[in-house]
């Protein structure tokens, strides 16, 4: 205790002394950081210009303002993307962020929205879900941007809901996603369970492909779509060969290979996630399986993700989703052409690109009826907006602020595009909860 | 105790400075916007999770690569407590999604808030004690004490993620709506979290000054320096080295617990091995064996990565990453060992022996190393 309290009457040491002028330096050095950039919001904005290459521009255009939002009144509306540019996410997250950007582009080209351009303002959740929740802040609070575009993990977004909820920002999610969520403060673009899963073991029912075996890796995206296929199979008489989980990263499949030859399924209903799809679908092709013996439906590759898994291991196999880059339309035509003359000619489009580029477009329309940015008004008029996307008409349900989509089950074909095999003849309402679905009614909800 | 010889005027001068310090924070809230503040609160929780570590490795030789554990079981802690407030009289959402039909056992006192924060440091702190009782009893030192606590990290998130219906998976606990009734969102709730940050930071910071200054603290030093000289003059090491590990494991607590309430969430990637080395960075950066260095590293290293990431969001890691070879590379001492190295050289030449020795990068003889890894 005595040295204690010399410490807090005397300074004697060098080693203190040096401590308590770092110190003071720092939490000067710290204030005087961000007083500044706090002190001048324009000086957040030049983060901007290194980030993209086209889609900002510096032209002050001196529209009258239409709306009170602080976002809209510097001639320039902002927007902000975040997404994984780092990490283990990034290798999905990127190409998303990089539809998103031309989206943003196009408009800026046709003149931008309510007469101003948009500027992007660019951050890297970095696979982290902490951060996530800190630059979806920074964005709302600090940049003041209009929306955000971004996340792709159920992680990510369940950890910046609450930032969106609390200081009333808005988020367009562009991944398909486990449902059992309706947040005032994000559009949902991408499919929910009614749009994917339950479509999905319908048709391999339809075909005759009574017994799955569900394969999945250990988060909440496959536990909650096992829990709903489980129940759907019990009331329409399919039957449940087993059901496995492995570590999200896990790269070892023999041991479950061996239980899937012994339960001897119709098919296998596949929920991993990321690398382990590599891994598993090379084993499953050395352990003897092909497609046409077992078929795999997987509800989380894309085309993106089947160029890393190799065509030759995934070939013919089945996928569910909303949007092929095949897809006949004439708006999927144009930005198929598009996202490869800006990107590159070996890039393939894919679901959640398609998704985060079409919102773009909602958001655009829904700010033109509401004639202004803020959140409130934008809500209410998103309701019932359609678009013309690439993967046909989309319309944003008022309700649940998701979108109507139509579902598609695809073959992966030779070479490594997906070929539509069904479709539903209309968009699917989206039902978050399965309010609709007598079966679901036995399921936990919130 | 030796008295260092530093001339009159500059005790004077400097005298005051502890006191500047905690002003400029505590004027914080006057200067910085909101998303600073609880950026800078933030930094501050991770602060006190360096303290802790500082303790372990810079005085005790121990290189724990699994301190994110003790700061996801605090985080865990309080995220109970706040998930039941918010949820009310229903059960946690993430209970329903798995097919939970009633609260489990363990959950049920994290109904009080008291008992909550109570146990996000109690429990942390006890299960480091166990740990270390158990690895330095057996005379497990060095490297071999880095890999245990690193399989711990990993062991502890595998089992997280596994256990959705009682923990929340992979996507953890979020979604909080009120402390003590007040609302988190509030922005006058936060500015009152950031001064309880500062005041524990500031607290931790004299326990771990005061117990560093003490007796005990020459017994942990000597104990890195050399543990089989320490057994032959009559101590036992392993209580000495545990009750370090379990003091520094409940500082991680603490801060996690404070972490919950600025951030709004935790998951349990926050626990694993990544974020348990990025902890153990920034008390290299700021220099291990001095306690203001490793405050200093953990908020020099965080405001970086904030300020990298936000100017260069697409290939910021470089440049972190060159930040730490640098850093490394020219100051192996860290600030701290840096800013020594040159008030030496101004003020004290002839200054007697410091109470606490500088680790490893004075260390004449290099055996040491064993205790004191290098972390390049």
């Amino acid at each position: 205790m005595r040295q204690f309290f010399q410490f807090l009457l005397y300074a004697k040491k060098s080693s203190r002394l040096a401590g308590l002028v770092c110190l003071t330096l720092l939490a000067t050095l710290l204030l005087a950081a961000c007083g500044d950039s706090t002190a001048t919001p324009a000086a957040v904005a030049t983060t901007a210009p290194a980030v993209t290459t086209a889609s900002i521009t510096s032209a002050v255009t001196s529209a009258a303002s239409a709306s009170g939002s602080p976002a809209a009144t510097s001639g320039t509306i902002k927007v902000g993307i975040l997404h994984s540019l780092s990490g283990t996410m990034a290798i999905s997250e990127v190409s998303v962020k990089d539809a998103t950007v031309m989206a943003i582009d196009e408009i800026n080209a046709k003149g931008g929205v309510l007469g101003k351009k948009l500027e992007v303002v660019i951050e890297d959740g970095a696979s982290d879900w902490p951060t996530f929740a800190e630059k979806a802040k920074k964005l709302i609070q600090q940049d003041k941007v209009a929306v955000v575009f971004g996340c792709w993990t159920s992680a990510s977004r369940k950890s910046v809901l609450p930032v969106f909820e609390s200081l009333k920002g808005l988020l367009f999610y562009p991944v398909q996603y486990e449902g059992l969520e309706q947040s005032p403060n994000i559009f949902y673009t991408g499919a929910t369970t009614n749009q994917q899963i339950v479509p999905a073991v319908d048709y391999l029912l339809s075909q005759g492909k009574k017994k799955i075996y569900l394969l999945g890796s250990d988060y909440v995206f496959p536990r909650t779509a096992n829990t709903i296929i489980k129940a759907q199979l019990k009331a329409k008489g399919g039957t449940l060969a087993g059901e496995e989980y492995t570590p999200l990263g896990a790269t070892e499949y023999s041991t479950v290979l061996s239980k899937i030859k012994a339960a001897q399924p119709d098919v296998i209903f596949n929920t991993l996630n990321g690398d382990s799809n590599v891994a598993f679908f090379k084993q499953f092709k050395d352990a003897g399986f092909t497609a046409q013996s077992l078929p795999v439906l997987s509800v989380s590759v894309a085309e993106d993700e089947v160029r890393g898994i190799g065509i030759e291991n995934i070939q013919g196999h089945l996928t569910a989703w909303n949007y092929y880059q095949t897809t006949d339309t004439p708006e999927n035509t144009r930005f198929v052409a598009a996202y490869k003359a800006k990107y590159g000619d070996k890039r393939v489009t894919d679901d959640p690109i398609e998704a985060g580029y079409f919102g773009v477009y909602l958001w655009k329309l829904a700010v033109e009826k509401a004639a202004s940015t803020d959140v409130e008004k934008v809500r209410a008029a998103a309701k019932g907006i359609e678009f013309a996307a690439p993967e046909g008409t989309v319309k944003i349900d008022g309700d649940t602020q998701h979108t109507y989509k139509k579902v598609r089950i695809g073959k992966i074909r030779a070479d490594g595009l997906i070929d539509e095999v069904y479709s539903t003849p209309d968009p699917v309402k989206p039902d978050p909860y399965l309010k609709s679905y007598d079966w679901a009614a036995s399921l936990p909800k919130q | 105790m030796v008295k260092a010889k530093v001339p009159t005027k500059e005790i004077l001068a400097f005298r005051f400075l502890p006191v500047i310090a905690m002003l400029g924070l505590l004027a914080a809230p006057l200067v910085l916007s909101d998303f600073r503040l609880s950026l800078l609160a933030k930094f501050l929780t991770y602060a006190i999770v360096a303290l802790g570590l500082d303790l372990i490795w810079g005085y005790g030789g121990m290189l724990s690569l699994g301190h994110g554990v003790f700061f996801g079981l605090g985080a865990y802690g309080m995220a109970m407590y706040l998930k039941l407030e918010a949820s009310g009289n229903r059960l946690p959402d993430f209970m329903g999604w798995s097919g939970v039909d009633s609260l489990p056992w363990f959950w049920v006192p994290f109904h009080n808030p008291v008992f909550a924060i109570l146990m996000a440091i109690f429990i942390p702190a006890l299960l480091a004690t166990l740990l270390g009782y158990l690895v330095f009893r057996s005379r497990i030192q060095g490297v071999y004490f880095s890999i245990i606590t690193q399989a711990m990290a990993l062991i502890m998130v595998t089992l997280f993620i596994g256990q959705q219906p009682l923990t929340g998976g992979t996507n953890g606990m979020t979604n909080f709506s009120t402390v003590f009734g007040f609302s988190l969102a509030d922005t006058g709730v936060q500015v009152v979290l950031y001064f309880v940050t500062v005041a524990c930071l500031a607290l931790a910071y004299l326990l771990c000054r005061w117990l560093m200054h003490s007796r005990y603290g020459r017994l942990l030093v000597a104990s890195r320096e050399d543990e089989n000289r320490l057994r032959f003059m009559g101590y036992n090491p392993a209580p000495i080295k545990s009750l370090a590990f379990g003091v520094s494991g409940g500082l991680a607590g603490l801060a996690g617990a404070l972490f919950v309430l600025q951030v709004g969430l935790i998951t349990p990637s926050a626990m694993g091995i990544v974020p348990s080395i990025e902890m153990v960075i920034w008390v290299a950066v700021g220099g291990r064996g001095t306690l203001w260095g490793a405050v200093l590293g953990t908020l020099l290293v965080n405001y970086g990565k904030s300020t990298f990431s936000e100017t260069f969001p697409e290939i910021w890691q470089y440049f972190f990453g060159a930040l730490f070879i640098g850093a490394v590379l020219l100051f192996p001492g860290g600030i701290a060992g840096f800013v020594r190295n040159m008030l030496d050289r101004v003020f004290v030449k002839a200054s007697p022996p410091k109470e606490i020795p500088v680790p490893v990068d004075r260390n004449p003889s290099g055996k040491e190393l064993e205790s004191g890894v290098e972390v390049t």
